[in-house]
């Protein structure tokens, strides 16, 4: 695998200097992400869950976008295990985490247990980036406990304010839901692993596109290229399944129709290649 | 019941996350098993933000928080942080309920 950029030339223990930007980085990732758990309690409180179930969340489920989940199926009035099983699909991808973390990290057995609550995003993210595996292991370290200690903390005060607050709705705070969704979705529509300036790669495509056409001819499009836009594809569809089946099925199972949107994009751009494979 | 899903949820995301560190890559890096595990999130995610800006009961409605939502999606494209993506869309559907209601 080659998840580490490799620079053969660096030594397995770090310069004090190089150490010390792996935690400055952690700790920026960490704080940042960690304050957001205060949208995480007051979204939870609005929804009706107590400040107990709230903290409890965060503290043995630790990854966003499945507690979040969870607490808008609930505050929908969603079936419980439909509710569930949503959030678990949004937590899977922690697995594909786990898996490169595991070879990266060389963690010993009985460590394994307790590094696997930090599994997430950005962990995975801040880890990841390292060039070896001291570095690796600090940024995770770091990362994962500065983000746990803020995100608990700031749980607890957004959901204890959002008893004071009042109704959530009458503050706007039922559309922090949404809009922390779509800051998680938007990276991953973008093809390959995420990088700290996407900036020139959105403009570099149509320029080349436009030079393909300039030159007079078409822009190669291979299968690649439809591979890449599987994402935003799933996107669609997962909304046209979701908001299309709403009237008609009970509350928490439009999430679980819209999932059927992965596999089915998946098939279809198999079928595609097939045929197109075989007039070629 | 709400206890009941939050020990479950809790129970399931920790064994996935255990899963990822302590099988053996092989079982997981199939090709088809990577490309499903990075689609259905964006596939839930997707549903997730249509269902929590329309859905109003079993009906779909457009209000103010289709407002808050077109607020994040500009604070995106500008690059904001995380926590103004969120606070604009909350304080834009605040200010359009207030004004129209």
């Amino acid at each position: 695998m080659t998840t580490t950029p490799a620079q053969s030339s660096q030594p397995l223990s770090q310069p004090p200097r190089a150490r010390a930007a792996v935690v400055r980085d952690a700790l920026g990732v960490g704080v940042t992400v960690g304050l957001s758990g205060f949208a995480f309690g007051v979204t939870s409180a609005g929804s009706g869950l107590s400040v107990a179930q709230t903290c409890v969340l965060s503290l043995l489920v630790f990854t966003g976008a499945s507690q979040f989940a969870l607490v808008g199926a609930l505050g929908a009035g969603g079936n419980p295990l439909a509710a569930v099983t949503g959030a678990l699909f949004l937590g899977v991808r922690n697995a594909f985490y786990g898996l490169r973390l595991s070879q990266l990290l060389g963690l010993p057995a009985a460590v394994r247990p307790l590094a696997a609550q930090w599994v997430i995003d950005e962990t995975s993210a801040v880890a990841l980036a390292q060039p070896d595996r001291a570095g690796a292991r600090l940024g995770f370290t770091v990362t994962g406990l500065s983000l746990y200690l803020g995100w608990n903390l700031t749980t607890l005060l957004g959901a204890v304010g959002a008893a004071t607050l009042g109704d959530p709705s009458g503050w706007g705070l039922d559309a922090a839901g949404p809009a922390v969704f779509l800051a998680l979705l938007v990276p991953m529509l973008r093809p390959g692993r995420p990088r700290p300036d996407r900036s020139h790669e959105r403009h570099d495509r149509p320029k080349r596109a436009a030079r393909a056409r300039l030159r007079g001819s078409r822009p190669r499009i291979s299968w690649g290229h439809i591979r890449e836009r599987q994402e935003p594809l799933v996107a669609a569809a997962a909304v046209v399944l979701a908001l299309g089946c709403l009237p008609y099925v009970p509350a928490g199972v439009p999430i679980l129709v819209a999932a059927l949107a992965a596999p089915a994009v998946l098939a279809a751009g198999r079928i595609g290649a097939g045929a197109r494979g075989g007039s070629a | 019941m709400i206890w009941a899903a939050v020990l479950l949820l809790a129970a399931g995301c920790y064994a996935v996350k255990l899963l990822g560190l302590s099988v053996p890559a092989a079982a997981l890096e199939r090709p088809l098993v990577r490309k499903l595990a990075a689609l259905v999130p964006i596939a839930t995610l997707s549903a997730l933000i249509a269902l929590q800006t329309f859905a109003e009961g079993r009906t779909l409605v457009v209000d103010a928080r289709a407002a808050g939502l077109a607020a994040a999606a500009v604070a995106l494209l500008l690059r904001a942080p995380f926590l103004v993506v969120v606070a604009a869309a909350v304080v834009v559907t605040a200010a359009v309920r207030a004004l129209t209601g």
